[in-house]
């Protein structure tokens, strides 16, 4: 496409989105002195890391005895054993050393009485592997995830990184097998550009928009994933997504976990707090798969609340309104605004609502991706951190206030690799020009898009397919059917509207990329789930209630271009990363 | 008596009607601004009629409907969709404000919206904040201090820490700068609201060693004073922060030091 006019970058690392994991790697890789570009859709601040609200998890062991071990225990028991152990160990082991450095950044930590990082308990966050709940959650009041962003944002303005904002990334450049950059598309002037770099880090987040209800932002729409996708990369694990136990009835809005740390409670219409049925010792503090399915179940048994008795409730009108006006500022603000409550007098209507993605683009611990050529490979020049990375350390299922610490555990470790891999300055091959042009091929083709599918009807169909086919239960019947209804919108493509034909900010094009990505991904969650016939974590089939180590202690490898699907699986590791503990074998997962 | 003249482009006129389509007996007007700059020619103010029985409750759902179901080219900036990311502040009937916090409700009569005031405009509802940010960069937003010792954190009293309380909570949406006068007429040297704000946040930081250097930097005639305290900074956050009290603080802070 000679069309288009491009303007060339060089960079030794090129991040590609700047949420808190890719704004970690930005300020660890200006340290090690390697020229980098941080290539953004949105102004840093704005990304979604900014909606985590309960805390960073590290076992600092401010508020009672705490092990890094311990954590790490917790972390396998609810990845429901998909997780791989050695990633976890790595996780657990280096998470209070990254929340120390975060503090020494200026995150504005909340205090304990003697002036050190407040932490509060989490769900599934336990003390002597599995015993009592711990305080292991370090917050700056509900508004955690903001604090951390701003902060990182500012560390990296002090290192000098070069930001690209409102850049929208089209496509990685492959040759041979080996990432040598990407292409980007400048919302503000309309130019299209060529960044080369010897590593690309993928930091772009989750892809819960295809989701009808979702706490997701807009923007979370996986661009990085569906890049791999086109490269002809799998992803990972996509059949586990999180269904957050209390998004706003109606709205999706997220209230963290952190009421129910802080004291909070569910009930339903009979006013029973159900969750002691389900998780005799761990109650409304079980983690997030076991609490959505609980009030899945009470909905369903007909003992939801509300006139269509289709959600429940959640209580912190007990709690001392002076505690909520300090550690729970920002979900008051919430409930006032999106279920017009008054949270120190009345409960907050919530349902499970899609929150988080634990699959994702397969790496290693050093974030290096990973692909099965034959066997195991890793793909030079790319990797991936955050939530778009499948490490993996969350397996089937996040615990609550894992996702904060794994952006700047596995984002400096990034920064860490590439630094241990280039030299500053290397200089570049060339790239032929047909990448680029293939790249361009498809913005072209969408761009003059002249059918009568309209983006947001084609993105509707998905996110409905979705959430009626592969939610909090799923069965044969469902998600086979979910697997031909979710190719219908991707072939509606063919035949899509895009309105607007200009270049700058053009964000019916934008949203029209962002489906293209979307879909592909929808695809690959349904396949995955499809395929995997058992009961793990997030992934609940009614059909298969019982967890199958003998055939699926494996992550599902799922490829998609276009039209064309294909599934593998890949042993989860069983050993741990060294000798500082001992691998912790699968068995029954009991709250 | 001097006469002043507008660039010819600067007049905003009609623009298009988009009638209803859905026969709904609950309509309501929706005024928007329109400007695309690779057509260029005058801003336009296009009128769409949208039903607002299937219309969830904020100026953000309306705007998403019509991009949805009436007009896809129309531009703007959202992402979080609950008043924490910043993206889609605008101006909403006079008052800027999020879009996706704002009660449609609360607009009786015709919904007009424009970008956020005195930026210039990149398309329809997208104004350019780069100048904003460049001063943010200015106040260097980061901690400043000696303390190396990597396996402890800084302590600090709830009581120090209590005084971040209504500063770090800032989303940078710019609705405070964009509706200080002070900053619209000199928004290139004064640092306005927003980034005075986060000014102030570090330097009430009992962790940061540079509190002195701080103030030394924004104390200028232009940077800091031209805050003449209209207080619509105040009145305009989206957040309930108070920027104009942290203005004042440094200037207390400057005055008695």
């Amino acid at each position: 496409m000679s069309a288009y006019k491009i303007i060339d970058h060089e960079y030794d690392v090129v991040v590609l989105g700047a949420g808190g994991s890719g704004l970690r790697a930005a300020v660890g890789l200006s340290e090690a002195g390697l020229r980098t570009a941080c290539v953004s859709k949105v102004f840093p601040t704005r990304s979604h890391t900014s909606a985590a609200q309960g805390g960073i998890s590290a076992a600092l062991g401010n508020m009672g005895e705490d092990d890094w071990r311990w954590h790490m225990y917790d972390t396998v028991k609810g990845s429901d054993w998909l997780g791989d152990q050695d990633c976890i160990e790595y996780l657990c082991k280096e998470a209070p050393r990254a929340v120390l450095e975060l503090e020494k950044y200026g995150v504005p930590f909340s205090r304990t009485e003697d002036g050190k990082i407040y932490q509060r308990p989490f769900g599934g966050m336990t003390k002597n592997y599995g015993n009592e709940p711990v305080q292991r959650t370090c917050a700056a009041a509900d508004r955690t995830g903001h604090a951390i962003l701003h902060t990182l944002y500012g560390q990296a303005l002090k290192h000098n990184t070069e930001f690209f904002i409102e850049y929208f990334a089209l496509d990685l450049l492959m040759k041979n097998g080996e990432c040598k950059g990407i292409v980007a598309w400048n919302l503000n002037d309309g130019t299209i550009h060529r960044f080369r770099s010897h590593i690309t880090i993928i930091a772009t987040g989750g892809y819960g928009k295809i989701y009808y209800s979702a706490t997701s932002a807009h923007t979370c729409t996986g661009d990085g994933n569906a890049m791999v996708l086109r490269a002809g990369l799998p992803l990972q694990d996509m059949e586990f997504v999180q269904f957050h136990p209390t998004g706003i009835y109606g709205h999706g809005t997220l209230i963290s976990e952190g009421v129910r740390g802080e004291g909070g409670y569910l009930l339903n219409s009979k006013g029973e707090r159900f969750m002691e049925r389900y998780a005799p010792k761990a109650k409304d503090l079980a983690s997030r798969d076991v609490v959505s399915r609980s009030i899945a179940i009470e909905i369903n048994e007909g003992r939801g609340v509300g006139k269509e008795k289709d959600h429940v409730h959640l209580h912190l009108d007990h709690l001392d309104p002076k505690i909520i006006e300090e550690r729970l500022p920002g979900i008051s603000e919430s409930s006032k605004l999106f279920a017009n409550v008054d949270v120190t007098k009345e409960p907050i209507p919530v349902v499970p609502t899609v929150h988080y993605n634990m699959g994702g683009i397969p790496t290693n611990y050093k974030a290096e991706v990973i692909t099965m050529n034959g066997s195991e490979k890793t793909v030079p020049g790319l990797m991936a951190i955050g939530e778009a990375a499948c490490v993996s350390v969350h397996g089937a299922n996040r615990l609550g206030s894992n996702s904060l610490i794994d952006l700047v555990v596995f984002g400096k470790a990034a920064a860490k690799r590439a630094a241990e891999l280039i030299k500053p300055n290397k200089p570049h091959e060339e790239i032929s020009n047909s990448e680029t042009d293939k790249c361009l091929d498809r913005f072209d083709n969408l761009r003059n898009g002249n059918g009568s599918n309209k983006t947001a009807d084609l993105r509707l169909s998905m996110q409905k397919t979705m959430q009626s086919k592969c939610a909090v239960f799923r069965t044969e019947k469902t998600l086979k059917e979910g697997l031909n209804e979710i190719r219908k919108p991707f072939d509606g493509i063919e035949s899509i509207s895009v309105k607007d034909k200009s270049l700058v900010f053009n964000t019916d094009l934008v949203e029209t990329l962002e489906f293209d990505n979307l879909i592909r991904q929808a695809i690959t969650t349904m396949d995955s789930a499809y395929h995997r016939k058992e009961s793990r974590g997030a992934h609940a089939r009614e059909d298969f209630p019982n967890r199958d180590d003998k055939k699926f202690m494996q992550h599902t490898l799922s490829w998609c271009n276009g039209k064309k699907s294909r599934i593998e699986y890949r042993p989860v590791h069983r050993s741990t990363l060294t000798n500082d503990v001992q691998y912790f074998p699968p068995k029954e997962r009991i709250y | 008596m001097v006469q002043i003249s507008l660039p010819k482009n600067s007049k905003v006129v009609k623009g298009k009607l988009y009638k209803d389509k859905t026969g709904s007996k609950q309509l309501k007007k929706v005024n928007v601004y329109r400007w695309d700059p690779s057509v260029g020619g005058n801003p336009r103010i296009d009128t769409y009629e949208v039903d607002m029985k299937n219309c969830q409750s904020k100026v953000l759902d309306v705007l998403n409907k019509i991009k949805n179901e009436i007009d896809p080219s129309l531009a703007y900036r959202r992402s979080c969709a609950h008043g924490v990311c910043g993206s889609c502040a605008m101006n909403m009937n006079g008052k800027n404000g999020l879009a996706c916090t704002k009660p449609h409700e609360e607009i009786k009569g015709d919904l007009n919206i424009y970008p956020l005031p005195h930026l210039k405009v990149v398309k329809d509802l997208i104004g350019d904040l780069t100048t904003l940010y460049k001063q943010y960069e200015s106040v260097e937003p980061w901690l400043k201090t000696s303390k190396k010792d990597d396996n402890k954190e800084n302590l600090q009293s709830k009581k120090e820490r209590e005084k971040l309380d209504g500063l770090y909570e800032c989303i940078m949406c710019a609705c405070c700068s964009t509706s200080c006068p002070s900053y619209w007429w000199n928004g290139d040297k004064y640092l306005g609201p927003a980034v005075l704000l986060q000014a102030y946040r570090w330097i009430e930081d009992s962790r940061d060693e540079d509190k002195k250097e701080r103030l030394k930097k924004v104390a200028d005639e232009l940077k800091l004073y031209r805050c003449h305290t209209i207080m619509n900074c105040t009145n305009s956050c989206p957040k309930g922060l108070n920027p104009a009290k942290a203005i004042a603080s440094i200037k207390k802070m400057l005055a008695t030091t």
